[in-house]
């Protein structure tokens, strides 16, 4: 990651993303929009998947968008997106584009990435288009009314796994979405959270950049407040914690290496993590865990920080 | 809204003088699917998606071969599916690039979901499809049932009869694509027309480039003048932007006439939105469409030999439905018959084309026996005898019924 934003005050300042929009107060997802739309500038176009996003900003004859934005549907922001980058480079060869070095970028939720979306998402990194691919990941189907995603975490709650006498909310782990794009040899993808704003705005402004290589992909931690079910001025708050107690490690994928950001740097060091119940106790979807059930995830993310560690030695 | 009228001006204008036909006639023997990629190079298009698929793929064949040369400048997206085809040219058309796409059958199933969306986005893409049958069971050979699964998508719609026509009508519909802002699907038979080698002749490129400018489109994807679409429609505006692709359907009608003459008059070749053989005098007609005119037109030759007046109607132009130029041609007639090749389960009459013409002959008080032919399912041979078959009945025993012929029942 290339550093281009050391303090707060370094970050840009013009506003691209208009308030007026729909979207939860608390919402995890705005925030990230907010900081995606600045960081990014103006000179790029937007393809968004179907989703909260999506429904919250565009009601029509409104719109929070200052990019030229474009929603087609659910399962294709990716398609769409290398359609967009694949115009903008026939137009400039035959001079009939414009704007300049326009940048493509796409922004889609958990649904529309790990799911319903994964084989288009697939396809552009496959063909090497030059877009920035945004996931941001509240990790269930939020715009429908919380049911459960590839994203979801075990044992969450959600309307769709819900906690019952015989089954305890959803039963399968979740999907390692950063370890399917790393595998597609990107050159660079990274994950991110809105409680960490500065790495955030590096990391998307890095990603901005490598599209002149090929795809790029950002995992953005996006805490959702009727979905988690916590308190809205709890956002910043959750997404620290799931940092700081390695349950979503900060860490970037940079032409194959492997590099773990600070704070998640020091978490090959179990020691070194907060407890995961502080992480849980503060979402109601995750009311109902069990110290044995605890005990069972905990074991999980200890085996997958073993396996960060080892991609982080390659 | 992004409208370009330029015929009137076209015909003294940057398009050359009117009846100016073109010197120097080249001719190639070409399948239908060799005769779309040509005419896709000659309109000079800027981005191309399309994924294989039986029998479409010799289009994007031979397209990858016009890239590979550099005959042809422009970005070919390798997509992984059909559904992300529609989607990639939406994308590159919304950016303000001329596209293309092509499919047949399951693929079009597939991207039945984006061609509502197209439509309504009203981007002016442009779809060769030669049409195939659909699953299940698996089928690669010919019928309808692709293309008229997709007929009310809001889609411009032509049924081509022969490799000429396809190139033909590939270039007018950009022409009508990027006048009245909606997609475009050019249909022909599947192997009957996309396999088969007749010659074609091609049109000079720059008389074609000359005959499609560049549209002036104020709304595209550019970040100089940002615009946001696919938004969300609540009750209070939904139904309006539907209402205007109603409107643009009905303008597509009289331009999709214009564009035909006009192509005639710059191109030597025009068809017609309806295509009519031997109904100066004809009792007993056969309405068709596609490749089956042919047979058609050879019975209706028989039938005459043995004294019936018979002749042959082809629909060229499917959607919007040429209701006021089908009622003309068929004005004169005793009674007729509709030859379908795709079936709609469990429809009052189960033949697509057959419930237009009855449902246009209704709203306008005309009251004619019709018999509904259901044939050439999945590519069963349409014998000339069959259709000859099909005029005596019409004669002997005028009713409204269907008939599903060449099956073993």
């Amino acid at each position: 990651m290339k550093v281009y934003y050391k303090t707060l005050k370094d970050l840009p300042r013009e506003e691209l993303f208009a308030p007026g929009h729909r979207m939860c107060a608390g919402c995890g997802a705005a925030i990230a929009m907010r900081w995606i739309t600045k960081t990014l500038g103006p000179n790029a176009v937007i393809a968004n998947a179907t989703g909260c996003v999506e429904v919250t900003t565009t009601p029509y004859p409104e719109t929070a968008w200052m990019h030229p934005y474009i929603h087609v549907a659910f399962e294709n922001a990716a398609a769409v997106a290398s359609g967009v980058e694949a115009a903008i480079k026939t137009l400039k060869r035959k001079g009939m584009w414009d704007a300049g070095d326009t940048k493509v970028v796409v922004i889609a939720g958990d649904g529309g990435t790990y799911d319903i979306g994964l084989q288009s998402l697939s396809g552009m990194l496959e063909r090497r288009h030059g877009v920035l691919y945004i996931l941001y990941d509240n990790e269930a189907y939020m715009n429908t009314g919380i049911q459960r995603s590839g994203s979801t975490p075990k044992y969450a709650w959600t309307t769709t796994t819900p906690v019952g006498t015989a089954v305890r909310g959803k039963i399968q782990w979740k999907k390692d979405i950063m370890g399917i794009v790393m595998a597609h040899r990107v050159p660079y993808a990274a994950t991110a959270s809105v409680a960490y704003i500065l790495d955030m705005a590096n990391k998307i402004k890095t990603a901005l950049e490598y599209t002149e290589e090929g795809p790029t992909f950002l995992h953005i931690y996006a805490p959702c407040v009727p979905g988690w079910r916590y308190p809205e001025n709890k956002t910043v708050e959750i997404a620290k914690l799931a940092v700081e107690t390695g349950y979503f490690p900060l860490y970037e994928w940079e032409r194959g290496k492997l590099k773990l950001n600070p704070p998640s740097n020091n978490h090959l060091d179990k020691s070194k993590r907060k407890p995961l119940r502080e992480y849980f106790k503060l979402q109601g979807r995750f009311a109902h865990l069990t110290d044995q059930e605890i005990a069972e995830i905990e074991k999980e993310l200890d085996a997958y920080w073993e396996y960060l560690g080892k991609l982080a030695q390659l | 809204m992004c409208q370009r009228m330029p015929y009137e001006g076209d015909r003294d204008g940057a398009g050359g003088p009117m009846m100016q036909i073109q010197k120097t006639k080249r001719v190639e023997a070409l399948t239908g699917n060799y005769a779309a990629a040509y005419a896709v190079k000659a309109v000079d298009v800027d981005v191309i998606a399309v994924y294989p698929i039986t029998p479409q793929t010799t289009i994007v064949e031979k397209i990858s071969e016009f890239v590979a040369n550099g005959e042809l400048d422009a970005e070919l997206i390798h997509v992984e599916s059909e559904h992300s085809a529609l989607s990639a040219v939406i994308g590159a058309s919304a950016a303000g690039a001329r596209v293309f796409t092509a499919t047949s059958s399951q693929g079009l199933e597939l991207a039945h979901e984006v061609l509502h969306i197209a439509s309504a986005m009203r981007l002016p893409i442009v779809m060769a499809v030669p049409a195939r049958a659909i699953s299940a069971p698996i089928s690669i050979h010919n019928d309808y049932g692709d293309v008229m699964n997709a007929r009310d998508a809001g889609w411009v719609m032509y049924i081509a009869a022969s490799a000429q026509e396809v190139y033909d009508t590939v270039i007018q519909a950009y022409r009508v694509a990027e006048t009245v802002n909606l997609p475009t699907m050019v249909a022909y038979d599947g192997f009957l027309i996309s396999h088969t080698v007749e010659p074609v002749e091609l049109n000079d490129e720059e008389e074609v480039r000359r005959f499609l400018p560049r549209p002036v489109r104020p709304y595209t994807l550019n970040p100089k003048r940002p615009v946001t679409m696919g938004p969300l429609a609540s009750p209070d505006w939904y139904y309006e932007f539907k209402y205007q692709q109603v409107l643009a359907m009905k303008e597509a009608y009289k331009v999709a006439k214009d564009v035909d003459l006009l192509y005639g008059e710059k191109f030597g070749r025009s068809y017609g939105v309806v295509e009519t053989y031997k109904m100066e005098d004809a009792e007993y007609a056969m309405v068709t469409y596609g490749a089956a005119f042919g047979n058609a037109k050879a019975a209706a030759d028989i039938a005459r030999e043995r004294g019936i007046a018979a002749g042959v109607v082809r629909v060229r132009l499917y959607r919007p439905f040429p209701t006021m130029d089908l009622l003309k041609a068929l004005e004169g007639v005793k009674a007729f018959a509709v030859l379908d090749r795709a079936i709609m389960f469990g429809s009052p009459a189960e033949g697509p084309l057959y419930k237009d013409i009855t449902t246009a002959m209704f709203m306008h008080g005309v009251d004619k026996p019709a018999v509904n032919v259901i044939h050439g399912i999945g590519q069963r041979t349409i014998y000339v005898e069959d259709i000859y078959k099909v005029y005596t009945m019409l004669r002997e025993n005028p009713r409204k019924e269907v008939v599903f012929m060449g099956v073993r029942i």
